[in-house]
Protein backbone atom coordinates (compact mmCIF):
# COMPACT_ATOMS: atom_id res chain seq x y z
CA UNK A 1 0.00 0.00 0.00
CA UNK A 2 2.70 2.29 1.05
CA UNK A 3 4.75 1.16 -2.45
CA UNK A 4 1.49 2.00 -4.73
CA UNK A 5 0.93 5.72 -2.91
CA UNK A 6 4.59 6.44 -3.57
CA UNK A 7 4.92 5.04 -7.74
CA UNK A 8 1.39 7.15 -8.23
CA UNK A 9 2.37 9.48 -6.35
CA UNK A 10 6.00 9.53 -8.23
CA UNK A 11 3.96 9.20 -11.88
CA UNK A 12 1.96 12.23 -10.76
CA UNK A 13 4.71 14.66 -10.35
CA UNK A 14 6.76 13.03 -13.07
CA UNK A 15 3.25 14.31 -15.57
CA UNK A 16 2.80 17.96 -13.06
CA UNK A 17 6.61 18.47 -14.57
CA UNK A 18 5.95 17.42 -18.08
CA UNK A 19 3.50 20.25 -18.35
CA UNK A 20 5.26 23.08 -16.89
CA UNK A 21 8.07 21.74 -19.31
CA UNK A 22 5.22 22.25 -21.79
CA UNK A 23 3.97 25.42 -20.62
CA UNK A 24 7.59 26.83 -20.55
CA UNK A 25 8.43 25.77 -24.04
CA UNK A 26 5.22 27.30 -25.17
CA UNK A 27 5.70 30.55 -23.59
CA UNK A 28 9.10 30.65 -25.33
CA UNK A 29 7.99 29.76 -28.91
CA UNK A 30 4.78 30.76 -29.31
CA UNK A 31 4.22 33.95 -31.63
CA UNK A 32 1.69 36.05 -30.24
CA UNK A 33 0.64 37.17 -26.76
CA UNK A 34 -2.66 35.59 -26.62
CA UNK A 35 -1.10 32.20 -27.19
CA UNK A 36 1.98 32.21 -24.78
CA UNK A 37 -1.22 33.08 -22.49
CA UNK A 38 -2.54 29.80 -23.81
CA UNK A 39 0.15 28.12 -22.84
CA UNK A 40 1.01 29.72 -19.40
CA UNK A 41 -2.17 28.92 -18.03
CA UNK A 42 -1.51 24.66 -18.72
CA UNK A 43 1.76 24.83 -16.57
CA UNK A 44 -0.32 27.29 -14.37
CA UNK A 45 -3.25 24.85 -13.35
CA UNK A 46 -2.49 21.05 -14.82
CA UNK A 47 1.05 21.34 -14.00
CA UNK A 48 0.94 22.57 -9.92
CA UNK A 49 -2.24 20.78 -9.77
CA UNK A 50 -1.16 17.16 -10.52
CA UNK A 51 2.04 18.23 -8.41
CA UNK A 52 -0.34 19.28 -5.49
CA UNK A 53 -1.94 16.08 -6.43
CA UNK A 54 0.88 13.84 -6.07
CA UNK A 55 1.94 15.84 -2.42
CA UNK A 56 -1.59 14.85 -1.30
CA UNK A 57 -1.44 11.39 -2.26
CA UNK A 58 1.90 10.94 -0.25
CA UNK A 59 1.29 13.21 2.76
CA UNK A 60 0.89 11.84 5.93
CA UNK A 61 -1.64 14.84 7.87
CA UNK A 62 -4.82 15.93 7.16
CA UNK A 63 -3.98 19.85 7.97
CA UNK A 64 -0.93 19.62 5.42
CA UNK A 65 -3.74 18.50 2.70
CA UNK A 66 -6.09 21.42 3.83
CA UNK A 67 -3.24 23.82 3.51
CA UNK A 68 -2.49 22.24 -0.03
CA UNK A 69 -5.59 22.20 -1.73
CA UNK A 70 -5.82 25.89 -0.27
CA UNK A 71 -2.84 27.02 -2.20
CA UNK A 72 -3.75 25.35 -5.20
CA UNK A 73 -7.52 27.20 -5.29
CA UNK A 74 -5.66 30.07 -4.51
CA UNK A 75 -3.11 29.44 -7.58
CA UNK A 76 -6.26 28.64 -9.78
CA UNK A 77 -8.14 31.78 -8.86
CA UNK A 78 -5.18 34.64 -9.17
CA UNK A 79 -4.19 32.27 -12.56
CA UNK A 80 -7.32 32.69 -14.17
CA UNK A 81 -8.40 36.63 -13.12
CA UNK A 82 -4.93 37.46 -13.61
CA UNK A 83 -4.47 35.84 -17.60
CA UNK A 84 -8.51 37.21 -18.41
CA UNK A 85 -7.16 41.28 -17.08
CA UNK A 86 -4.00 40.74 -19.17
CA UNK A 87 -5.99 39.40 -22.37
CA UNK A 88 -8.73 42.12 -22.14
CA UNK A 89 -5.81 44.98 -21.30
CA UNK A 90 -3.56 43.79 -24.56
CA UNK A 91 -7.10 43.72 -27.00
CA UNK A 92 -8.24 47.16 -25.77
CA UNK A 93 -4.44 48.37 -26.34
CA UNK A 94 -4.37 47.01 -29.64
CA UNK A 95 -2.16 44.02 -29.44
CA UNK A 96 -3.33 42.32 -33.08
CA UNK A 97 -4.12 38.59 -32.48
CA UNK A 98 -1.54 36.39 -34.99
CA UNK A 99 -2.16 35.10 -37.99
CA UNK A 100 -0.71 32.82 -40.16
CA UNK A 101 1.03 33.76 -43.09
CA UNK B 1 12.05 7.98 -2.95
CA UNK B 2 9.84 10.07 -3.24
CA UNK B 3 12.55 12.95 -1.66
CA UNK B 4 14.85 12.53 -3.57
CA UNK B 5 11.98 12.47 -6.69
CA UNK B 6 10.72 15.64 -5.28
CA UNK B 7 14.04 17.82 -5.00
CA UNK B 8 15.14 16.15 -8.80
CA UNK B 9 11.64 17.92 -9.82
CA UNK B 10 12.18 21.03 -7.99
CA UNK B 11 15.68 21.70 -9.94
CA UNK B 12 14.24 20.96 -13.19
CA UNK B 13 11.30 23.24 -12.46
CA UNK B 14 14.45 26.09 -11.55
CA UNK B 15 16.23 25.21 -14.64
CA UNK B 16 12.84 26.32 -16.07
CA UNK B 17 12.51 29.53 -14.47
CA UNK B 18 16.13 30.77 -15.70
CA UNK B 19 14.74 30.01 -19.17
CA UNK B 20 11.60 32.00 -18.56
CA UNK B 21 13.94 34.83 -18.39
CA UNK B 22 14.55 34.46 -21.36
CA UNK B 23 10.86 35.97 -22.62
CA UNK B 24 11.43 38.48 -20.13
CA UNK B 25 14.56 39.85 -22.56
CA UNK B 26 12.65 39.00 -25.42
CA UNK B 27 8.91 39.92 -24.89
CA UNK B 28 8.10 42.78 -27.48
CA UNK B 29 5.07 43.85 -25.15
CA UNK B 30 5.24 44.31 -21.35
CA UNK B 31 2.45 41.94 -21.44
CA UNK B 32 4.81 39.06 -22.04
CA UNK B 33 7.51 40.04 -19.41
CA UNK B 34 4.37 40.34 -17.24
CA UNK B 35 2.76 36.37 -18.31
CA UNK B 36 6.73 35.34 -17.29
CA UNK B 37 6.29 36.95 -14.33
CA UNK B 38 2.78 34.71 -13.89
CA UNK B 39 4.82 31.81 -14.60
CA UNK B 40 7.49 32.87 -12.00
CA UNK B 41 4.74 32.96 -9.11
CA UNK B 42 3.38 29.43 -10.15
CA UNK B 43 6.72 27.78 -10.82
CA UNK B 44 8.02 29.40 -7.65
CA UNK B 45 4.70 27.58 -5.63
CA UNK B 46 5.69 24.58 -7.05
CA UNK B 47 9.61 24.73 -5.99
CA UNK B 48 8.46 25.62 -2.63
CA UNK B 49 6.18 22.35 -2.27
CA UNK B 50 8.47 20.14 -3.42
CA UNK B 51 11.58 21.42 -1.80
CA UNK B 52 9.11 21.37 1.70
CA UNK B 53 8.49 17.63 0.87
CA UNK B 54 11.59 16.84 0.13
CA UNK B 55 14.05 18.05 2.83
CA UNK B 56 10.72 17.37 5.37
CA UNK B 57 10.32 20.99 6.18
CA UNK B 58 6.95 21.91 6.22
CA UNK B 59 7.22 25.56 6.72
CA UNK B 60 8.18 25.86 3.38
CA UNK B 61 4.25 25.15 2.62
CA UNK B 62 3.49 28.89 4.34
CA UNK B 63 6.09 30.54 2.25
CA UNK B 64 4.40 28.84 -0.55
CA UNK B 65 0.82 30.39 0.55
CA UNK B 66 2.47 33.66 0.30
CA UNK B 67 3.84 33.85 -2.77
CA UNK B 68 0.73 32.73 -4.43
CA UNK B 69 -1.07 36.05 -2.88
CA UNK B 70 1.98 38.16 -3.95
CA UNK B 71 1.40 37.01 -7.18
CA UNK B 72 -2.20 37.68 -8.03
CA UNK B 73 -1.39 41.09 -6.50
CA UNK B 74 1.09 41.67 -8.49
CA UNK B 75 -0.40 41.41 -11.79
CA UNK B 76 -3.40 43.09 -10.80
CA UNK B 77 -1.27 45.97 -9.79
CA UNK B 78 0.22 45.67 -13.02
CA UNK B 79 -2.81 45.82 -15.49
CA UNK B 80 -4.99 48.45 -13.74
CA UNK B 81 -2.31 50.90 -12.87
CA UNK B 82 0.95 50.87 -14.91
CA UNK B 83 -0.45 49.14 -18.50
CA UNK B 84 -3.92 50.74 -18.51
CA UNK B 85 -6.78 50.28 -21.20
CA UNK B 86 -6.58 53.68 -23.09
CA UNK B 87 -10.18 54.34 -22.26
CA UNK B 88 -8.95 54.00 -18.37
CA UNK B 89 -6.26 56.51 -18.79
CA UNK B 90 -7.91 59.31 -20.30
CA UNK B 91 -10.62 58.87 -17.09
CA UNK B 92 -8.39 58.32 -14.42
CA UNK B 93 -5.50 60.80 -15.92
CA UNK B 94 -3.13 57.79 -15.29
CA UNK B 95 -0.42 58.07 -17.55
CA UNK B 96 0.25 54.58 -18.05
CA UNK B 97 2.93 52.86 -20.12
CA UNK B 98 3.03 53.58 -23.91
CA UNK B 99 4.24 50.57 -25.25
Amino acid sequence: MDQLRDILGGTFMLSGMMFFIAGTVGLLRFPDVYTRLHALTKADNLGLGLIIISLLITSDSISEDLKLVLIWLLVIMSGSSASYLVARTALHRGVEPWRKQ
Amino acid sequence: MMNVLSVIVATVLLILIALGLLRILWGPTPADRMLAAQLFGSTGVAILLLLGRGTETESLQDVALVFALLAVVSTVAFVRRLWVRPKEARERGIHGSTT
